[in-house]
């Protein structure tokens, strides 16, 4: 399983959660965890996903999850589960 | 499974905290491209250099973007030129040659800096040495990216003292050479004492005889993130202190570990080592200075700055060493002055002198370093700046270095801008008074006797 962790920070507004999981939706990614707070009015997500199924490069689904966000107006950021893994696991 | 509060953690060091991997550096060894013909020695270096390294800028990219963490430098060095040309080069002139092919490779593969003009010379110069030694004021001024370094003594061989004269001199050509850039060519040019084979950190990384034909180092930073993490344990006693510097240079160099893993398995390159140093630029909350400051000091420089560097430099080892399979380098906390907002600004309050930062140089992990003085400094005196700083290394058994820029034309007082990474510095006030004769007796200065350590 290959998994990458989807953070969305923004203003809060309707349809965020929406949006983003038609697109993981449309390019066969998917959720195993969504966590999600609102700290000040602004809304902070992770979701941890599978992308083993999707036919996507990396690089073309962390650019395109980039210019969603744009478009919502959050921060939609793609890295991979590896680098918190390290960092917070022994 | 990783919950939200730690990816909300580690992307605040990444945002907020200038976290950052500093460097991916690429080793490579030249020795195989030895021959007694300059232009086939220029045309084999340039071939291997650029074979080996034309994917690394991509590489780093590629982690950069897959991890969300930021690869600020992608980086070469190569076995020190002196023994790479010494069949083939009869003046300065080829060895400035090799130097260009250095630089020429640097702009093809696009990496910002390429290290190994070098030569070791810790007991003895070679002829090739010292032509090496000599070149080094030209090569500097004619290339842009080539960096260069000497080893003057080790611990095992004494301290070259005919070496560290001739590197006073160097010194202040190569500040004359690049006058017209505030001395830039200094920036890149180190003197060391036990000088490693597989730093990765500028200007000092060579790639030493004892290391693979290629290797990965990779170079990790982040005094911001230790600077935040102590906000949060102010006043609170040493052993908290100490504790909490270990867990987040455990933290900052596990992200190192995984870059440099990543990108030797991408590039099919052994992965040498990660140097886990704090590694200080000059935006605001990047600064090793400013740690000390929140350690308890009014500025860097204030009684009790020793003390506190050290405690950092060996919490900083202990915590990072667990992160790594493999730490090398020169691992612990730089002290550049120019390089560092916090350390620019207590010399500018007046609390922070040369001779306190040669003090921090028995605790720091490195040297005096990116300190401007003034222009007028002689070649002798900058010798025994040198020789001071070799001294300290030698009978401690550490690495030292030190790169100071003598700024041609300019005084106490005044300030010089390097740009980017480099910063910018005050100048700082040298002692005066004469150490002529000491640096003119010529020869060694024996190794240090190894036992009755008081």
């Amino acid at each position: 399983m290959k998994k990458t962790i989807i953070t969305v920070v923004g203003k809060d507004t309707v349809g965020i959660i929406a949006k983003v999981c038609t697109y993981l939706a449309d390019n066969q990614i998917n959720i195993l965890d969504i966590s999600q707070t609102i700290v000040q009015g602004y809304f902070n997500m992770m979701m941890i996903v599978d992308t083993n199924q999707t036919g996507k490069d990396f690089g073309v689904m962390s650019k395109e999850l980039e210019q969603l966000g744009e478009h919502i107006g959050v921060i939609i950021k793609c890295q991979k589960e590896e680098i918190f893994n390290q960092m917070h696991r022994i | 499974m990783i919950n939200i509060f730690e990816v909300a953690e580690t992307n605040e060091m990444i945002e907020k905290e200038n976290l950052d991997v500093r460097t991916i550096t690429l080793g490579i060894s030249l020795l195989d491209c030895i021959d007694a013909d300059l232009k086939r020695l220029n045309e084999k270096i340039y071939q291997k250099i650029y074979g080996a390294a034309k994917d690394l800028v991509a590489t780093g990219d590629y982690i950069s973007n897959e991890y969300g963490i930021p690869v600020v430098n992608k980086r070469i060095s190569v076995t020190p030129i002196a023994l790479v040309g010494g069949a083939a080069c009869r003046t300065q002139e080829d060895y400035v040659s090799i130097a260009q092919t250095l630089d020429k490779a640097a702009h093809e593969v696009g990496v910002n800096f390429i290290g190994g003009y070098s030569a070791l010379v810790s007991k003895g110069m070679t002829a090739a040495d010292e032509l090496l030694i000599r070149s080094i004021p030209k090569a500097l001024a004619v290339t842009e990216r080539v960096c260069s370094s000497v080893n003057v003594g080790s611990t095992r061989t004494g301290i070259n003292m005919d070496a560290v004269k001739l590197m006073g001199e160097v010194v202040l050509q190569t500040a004359q050479a690049t006058k017209g850039e505030d001395s830039l060519g200094c920036a890149k040019l180190v003197v060391f004492c036990n000088a490693p084979d597989d730093n990765p950190f500028m200007a000092g990384a060579f790639h030493g005889v004892t290391e693979a034909d290629k290797v990965i180092n990779v170079g990790v930073s982040g005094p911001g993130v230790v600077k935040t993490a102590l906000e949060k344990v102010r006043g609170q006693n040493f052993e908290v202190l100490c504790e909490t510097i270990k867990k987040t240079a455990f933290k900052v160099t596990r992200v190192g570990q995984l870059v440099a893993k990543e990108a030797s398995r991408r590039m099919g390159v052994p992965f040498g080592i990660v140097d886990l140093s704090l590694a200080p630029t000059p935006a605001v909350g990047d600064s090793v200075a400013e740690i000390l400051c929140e350690i308890g000091l009014e500025h860097a420089g204030a009684p009790g700055t020793t003390a506190a560097l050290a405690l950092l430099n060996d919490n900083v080892k202990k915590g990072g060493v667990m992160a790594s399979s493999y730490v090398g380098g020169l691992s612990g906390a730089f002290i550049p002055v120019s390089e560092d907002q916090g350390m620019i600004d207590a010399v500018a309050a007046g609390a922070l002198t040369l001779e306190k930062l040669e003090a921090m140089t028995c605790v720091c992990s490195v040297g005096l370093d990116m300190i401007a003085v003034p222009g007028d400094t002689k070649a002798a005196t900058i010798s025994g700046i040198i020789a001071d700083e070799m001294a300290i290394g030698m009978v401690n058994q550490k690495t030292t270095a030190v790169r100071l820029i003598p700024v041609i034309g300019k005084g106490v007082g005044e300030t010089v801008e390097f740009g980017g990474l480099l910063g910018y510095a005050p100048i700082m006030p040298v002692n005066g008074f004469a150490c002529d004769d000491f640096i003119g007796r010529g020869g060694r200065i024996p190794a240090p006797i190894h036992s009755f350590k008081n």
